[in-house]
């Protein structure tokens, strides 16, 4: 049998350095797949400059167009409510502070945890309308590929699990404990090989729209 | 020594203790055992009548702390009350005895009260040679599973006994194991602790004098009305956590405000015991009020789990190393990925075959 | 012999793949927001006309040739290969719902440009063959005859005649050393002459300098459409080599969107330097005159008017204010239609929609949505400044039976010039 305490140990030791080096590498790998690319000169007469333009849509593609999320505002809100429930919830916890102090060298101040419950709570609910959405809305449901499922396990594990270790809703907490520790690993593991990497990219990919717009002389 | 014949009532009368103090003995035992205030009587009248149980206390590989936990206690408590009314028979630390005599203690006690005794056991068993510790010519292992043989129930006191303790620690250089590694035939109630709390032992005596049975344990075999909660949960500092307010040093504003040391390696989320509500010392304090985390010693595998002044959410190695030799692996993978991918683009540009009107037809 | 082969297309895609389009398809998580931009699918609600699902033979193209993780997907099965019949199967994806427009560009919440990319994806049906028919023979007659449309100089030499005789004004054919170059399109020459006579009208009371180029009148690009670099550059190397032997210091893209595109943004990509003369769209010059007080206007109507803008012009060519500008000169009440200015919505027969007939029941049924902007905007007269707009607006007006007069901005601004003998 293994000893929930051995499996806790396990996944804050060996598993988690396991996982923390392929997200590392893989990130990185990702990040040169894509810029070895490359992106031709223009040479067009530009009427606006790239940068700037750029760093703007990074910022304005936060806030939908009002058209369009009048069309589909379930989409915009479960994704806004799910991804504040979970960036709060991963940055602004306390014990994950820590984890990031350990790793960075630096930390900042948390939340009080009751906030920070509510957040995951946010965050659980957000992530099952978003679900609810992808099996009913017939563009996502059309689009939707195994992928997406899996990407929404692993984003959904972590905060579900999590919330269950704080709550100490499983007996014994280093098990449930270990199985959220377990489940960021797995989520570490798959995040380079994902479209869990737009959380990288799409800093690239709106800085790209926003200079090719606004060379043109249009803030995308 | 005292004598074995008689009932604990008696025993007790004889040395003075009132009606009312042995009450609030049952009282304190009852509420230690979460038990209903109804069941004090009850309490009452078993221990009256319980004979004095024999106990045959083993140590193995032990710092003798879980017996200096035990004995370190003022008198008059309950630990005291119930220990002198067992009938502690063989204990080599405590007893006045030694050598040939000692071990005769215990042939004598095993024999006369074959499957009736109690053995306690603290310290763990090496298994990777015998000569690691023996006790009069005689291993660990073999003194335990003869012991063991005739035993009515086993208590491991300690988390040595109870699962493997600091001699199991990396890299484990004696084999050690804890009791119920080897025992499996007899009932076993793990008292873990690093040492354990004087009452909770004694607590655990009472309800094996008063029931005849061992208490409702925990996964690990512990009573779980000791053991039942985490000490974080029942944290007087747990409201600082909630609130967002850490020690970050030792001596800082946040310790002399007494606020929550899990940052300082705290251990208390996943430590299970009772030092929250029991303290030690008669109740004087416990290692949180005095200004240290928990170090989670109840629990198996503490003496492994990361650093003591690591908070719980950090993992055991070096991350930081870790994650600067993979962004090494990964520079190196991602040059051979850009290697690759701008010989496939520039493969694709040379195959280029100019399109012009009269190209566009499918060829069929 | 057609050399059009299922490889040279996908070579064509990994030819066309770069760091934008992979990090575009690394960020998207198939959100589905860009189906609201899309006309195609708000107009009809079929999900299969969502914008990213169009790039998916580029997407697989990319995943498994440029990334580690989708070698070996496709190593051990995980990724199905493209082939002839997907692309067949994306023809009516990639052409006959996808006109350009660039909306779902500006849209998409992790930036993906996809307008951007169907345009790159077009490139490898070209190369596979897999391009529409119509839009084949658009192409084939651009570079053979010199217009999609098929008119030859004669035709515009005709016009021109016409033109002359009915106003007296001079339209000037290659004059050496003229300062601008201006470019016609096809549908201007045939359909809207008008344009040609306000030219003139304007240039003579601006007092610019400007010629036609016998040899480079037309300035639609069919190899734009159809998605060829190889054509475009032919088409666009015509016209670089007509204003450099005119020696002249602009070109003037006319009221075409494509047209605006092709010369002004691919242009001297598609040629490898840049130009040694400017580009300018009729509108930015225009309201350049306007602005230096060359031109002036009188009796601006007070008749409701609304502005359609072309995507190529405005959104995907930056020419957003003048317009507005312009349209002030000539009139008192101006309304603007409910999106606008980059956000409006395509007419729905740009990028070589309004070429393809097998487009043709599919772009009047999501007319639908400019129809419904032009009854909300109150206007009762509808500008633009794109010939192709304003064939495509006509004709589904048409359809619906809506009464709803449209008319190029430049016509509007020279029927209220301020003449010199009026001055």
């Amino acid at each position: 049998m293994i000893e929930p305490m051995d499996f806790l140990l396990w996944v804050r030791g060996t598993a988690f350095d396991v996982s923390l080096s392929i997200f590392v590498i893989g990130i990185v790998l990702r990040l040169f797949e894509i810029l070895s690319l490359g992106r031709a000169a223009n040479l067009a007469e530009p009427r606006g400059t790239e940068f700037g333009p750029g760093m703007k849509t990074i910022l304005t593609r936060n806030i939908p167009e009002a058209g369009t999320f009048k069309r589909q505002p379930l989409t915009v809100i479960a994704g806004y409510v799910f991804h504040i429930g979970l960036l709060i919830s991963l940055f602004f916890f306390v014990p994950h502070i820590q984890l990031f102090a350990a790793t960075f060298g630096f930390g900042w101040p948390g939340l009080p945890t009751p906030i920070v419950d509510a957040a995951t709570v946010l965050g659980i609910v957000g992530l099952l309308a978003v679900l609810w959405n992808r099996l009913t809305n017939p563009v996502m449901k059309l689009l939707s590929d195994k992928e997406d499922y899996l990407v929404w396990l692993l984003t959904f594990l972590p905060l579900l699990t999590g919330y269950l270790a704080y709550h100490r809703m499983v007996d014994p907490y280093p098990l449930i404990l270990g199985l959220h520790i377990l489940s960021i690993e797995l989520f570490l593991i798959l995040f380079p090989f994902t479209k869990l990497m737009h959380t990288f990219t799409l800093f690239l990919a709106r800085w790209y729209n926003g200079a090719m717009h606004g060379r043109r002389g249009v803030q995308s | 020594m005292t004598d074995n014949s008689l009932t604990l009532g008696e025993s007790l009368e004889r040395q003075g203790v009132t009606r009312r103090g042995f009450l609030k003995f049952c009282t304190a035992t009852a509420s230690m055992l979460a038990l209903p205030a109804g069941m004090v009587p009850t309490i009452a009248a078993a221990l009256e009548k319980a004979r004095r149980p024999s106990v045959i206390w083993l140590s193995f590989q032990e710092c003798t702390g879980c017996t200096e936990s035990l004995t370190r206690s003022h008198a008059p408590t309950v630990e005291n009350l119930i220990f002198d009314y067992i009938s502690l028979d063989y204990h080599h630390t405590l007893q006045a005895a030694s050598g040939a005599a000692a071990e005769a203690a215990r042939e004598k006690a095993m024999h006369e009260n074959e499957g009736k005794f109690l053995l306690v056991v603290d310290g763990s068993i090496p298994l990777g040679h015998p000569g690691y510790s023996t006790i009069a010519g005689i291993s660990n292992l073999q003194m335990l599973e003869e012991t063991a043989a005739g035993a009515a129930a086993v208590i491991a006191v300690g988390t040595c006994a109870a699962f493997g303790g600091l001699p199991k620690a990396a890299p484990n250089p004696t084999g050690a194991v804890s009791v119920s590694d080897l025992i499996t035939d007899k009932p076993i109630i793990n008292v873990s602790g690093c040492p354990p709390i004087p009452s909770v032992i004694t607590g655990v005596l009472a309800h094996y004098l008063t029931f005849g049975t061992l208490p409702e344990l925990d996964q690990y075999g512990r009573p779980l009305a000791f053991f039942g909660t985490s000490i974080h949960d029942r944290c007087y500092r747990r409201p600082f956590y909630d609130k967002g307010l850490f020690a970050e040093t030792f001596d800082d504003e946040g310790a002399r405000k007494g606020w929550c040391l899990y940052k300082l390696g705290c251990k208390g989320p996943m430590a299970y015991n009772a030092c929250a509500t029991m303290k030690w010392n008669q109740g004087t304090s416990w290692p949180v009020e005095s200004g240290h985390g928990c170090l989670g010693c109840s629990e198996p595998s503490f003496w492994d789990a990361g650093g003591f002044y690591k908070a719980l959410s950090i993992p055991t190695g070096d991350i930081s190393r870790t994650a600067g030799y993979a962004g090494a692996a990964g520079l190196a993978i991602g040059a051979a990925a850009v290697g690759l991918n701008r010989a496939a683009k520039s493969r694709a540009k040379k195959q280029h075959g100019t399109v012009t009107v009269d190209d566009l037809e499918k060829t069929s | 012999m057609s050399t059009a082969t299922l490889e040279r297309g996908l070579n064509a895609l990994r030819e066309q793949i770069d760091a934008p389009v992979a990090a575009f398809f690394s960020s998207c998580v198939n959100c589905g927001m860009c189906a609201e931009a899309c006309l195609f699918y708000t107009e009809t609600g079929d999900p299969k006309y969502t914008p990213i699902r169009k790039l998916e033979p580029m997407r697989l193209i990319w995943e498994q040739e440029y990334t580690i993780a989708g070698k070996i997907k496709k190593l051990i099965g995980l990724s199905e290969p493209v082939t002839d019949e997907m692309l067949e199967q994306w023809q009516e994806l990639i052409y006959a719902s996808c006109t350009l427009c660039g909306r779902c560009s500006l849209v998409c919440p992790v930036g993906n440009d996809i307008a951007f990319m169907v345009r790159k994806v077009r490139e490898g049906m070209v190369a596979s063959g897999n391009s529409p028919p119509d839009v084949q023979s658009a192409a084939i007659r651009a570079v053979k005859i010199g217009s999609p449309m098929g008119i030859r100089l004669k035709a515009l030499q005709a016009q021109i005649k016409h033109i002359e005789a009915d106003t007296g004004l001079k339209i000037p054919v290659d004059v050496e050393g003229a300062d601008y170059m201006a470019l016609l399109s096809s549908m201007e020459v045939i359909n809207f002459p008008e344009y040609v006579e306000s030219l003139a009208k304007i240039f003579k009371e601006a007092g610019v300098s400007w010629t036609l180029c016998s040899e480079a009148f037309e300035a639609t690009n069919t190899g734009i459409q159809i998605g060829s670099t190889d054509i475009a550059r032919e088409l666009v190397q015509r016209v670089v080599d007509g204003a450099e032997k005119l020696k002249v210091k602009y070109v003037i893209s006319p009221e075409c969107g494509h047209a605006y595109t092709a010369i002004r943004w691919d242009g001297p990509n598609l040629i490898g330097r840049p130009f040694p003369f400017k580009v300018v769209h009729i509108l930015e010059l225009l309201d350049e005159l306007r602005a230096s007080g060359r031109i002036s206007t009188k009796d601006p109507s007070g008749e409701p008017v609304t502005f359609h803008d072309p995507c190529s012009i405005v959104r995907k060519g930056g020419v957003v204010e003048s317009p507005r500008h312009l349209l002030d000169m000539v009139s008192t009440n101006f309304k603007e239609m409910p999106d606008h200015g980059k956000w409006n919505w395509c007419c729905g027969g740009g990028g070589g929609v309004s070429a393809n007939t097998d487009a043709e029941e599919l772009r009047t049924r999501v007319f639908r949505r400019k129809k419904s902007q032009l009854e909300e905007s109150g206007a009762t007269t509808l500008v633009t400044a794109c010939a192709n707009c304003r064939l495509v607006i006509e004709e589904g007006l048409e359809e619906y039976n809506m009464e709803f007069p449209v008319t190029g901005l430049t016509e509007m601004l020279a029927e209220h010039l301020v003449t010199k003998e009026e001055a």
